[in-house]
């Protein structure tokens, strides 16, 4: 499988997935007008990894901001994770959030309660 | 039209950008900008910054796919009104927009449905709506009001006023608080 390297922009974060290492970041804002179609390479990536995964899928989420748009996007690529994390991979979500940034936590946490993976809240200090 | 008149009526009401006319994705993102950096301008605490972006994003990408899904429906009633307010105790954001009788009424239905909510059951209302609701091609699914209601932490305020047989004017006013 290829590596999927998209650039951030002031609207859209910085997506690295490196399917050979079981390595996924998504970076920065995402706050695109249309999210379905920004997010579709990487949740189409993502459900053909599914078919042979890493022994362990290690994901970082650092986001400043994202729009309820995002919202629904975000939550199909942990979908997909979770059936991967069911299935073989161990996977672990480690989720950042900027100290003081409430709501970029409960934001994490409200994904913690719909999805079955194992989450980690990490805090970066400014 | 006297413009002084108009001028001093938003300087009153401590207006700080405001945009009457048709509402691209290039227009939003510099708006974004601007306020950003309005913002950082003026020192505002992170928290506070975080919180009017996000609010911001929101409502102004609701006028935006507003205007996406009527373009054809509602020719002479296209163009929304917006404007961001800043005094000491509050960043405030209006908008206006034109949308047909029949879903005015389920829009406010929906909106007096958020306000009766305290931050627990919007909470959990979040979570349902993320987690079972239908996705529109263009945006989250109903869940932009509800996160503006949570993030800024007020109840929405919002008028509709029947033009005529068809339209009314939806207008809403989203406060956050400075402290």
């Amino acid at each position: 499988m290829e590596n999927i390297e998209i650039e951030g922009t002031p609207k859209t974060p910085t997506i690295k997935f490196n399917p050979g290492e079981g390595h996924l970041t998504i970076q920065g804002r995402s706050i695109p007008e249309n999210s379905i179609e920004f997010y579709k390479p990487l949740v189409d990536a993502l459900e053909a990894y599914g078919a042979s995964p890493k022994e362990k899928t290690n994901v970082n989420i650092v986001l400043e901001y994202f729009n309820t748009s995002s919202s629904k996007c975000i939550l199909d690529v942990f979908k997909k994770l979770e059936k991967i994390n069911a299935d073989s991979s161990g996977v672990t979500i480690n989720w950042h959030y900027e100290e003081d940034d409430e709501d970029m936590l409960e934001a994490g946490e409200d994904y913690q309660a719909i999805i079955n993976i194992p989450f980690k809240m990490i805090e970066i200090e400014e | 039209m006297d413009i002084f008149e108009f001028y001093k009526k938003m300087d009153a009401d401590d207006i700080m950008l405001s945009f009457k006319g048709s509402v691209t994705s290039e227009l939003l993102t510099s708006v974004l900008q601007i306020i950003e950096a309005k913002m950082e301008r003026l020192n505002e605490p992170s928290k506070i910054k975080k919180k009017v972006y996000n609010v911001l994003v929101e409502s102004l990408q609701n006028l935006y796919h507003h205007m996406d899904k009527n373009e054809q429906d509602i020719k002479g009633h296209s163009t929304v009104i917006f404007m961001i307010g800043n005094n000491a105790k509050a960043y405030s954001i209006y908008t206006g927009n034109y949308v047909r009788n029949e879903n005015a009424e389920k829009l406010q239905a929906k909106l007096e449905k958020i306000n009766s909510l305290n931050p627990d059951e919007l909470k959990a209302y979040y979570k349902e709506v993320l987690n079972n609701g239908m996705m529109s091609d263009k945006g989250g699914g109903g869940l932009g009001m509800i996160d503006i209601a949570r993030k800024s932490g007020q109840k929405l305020n919002f008028r509709f006023q029947q033009v005529d047989n068809e339209f009314s004017f939806y207008s809403l006013n989203i406060n956050i608080a400075k402290q």
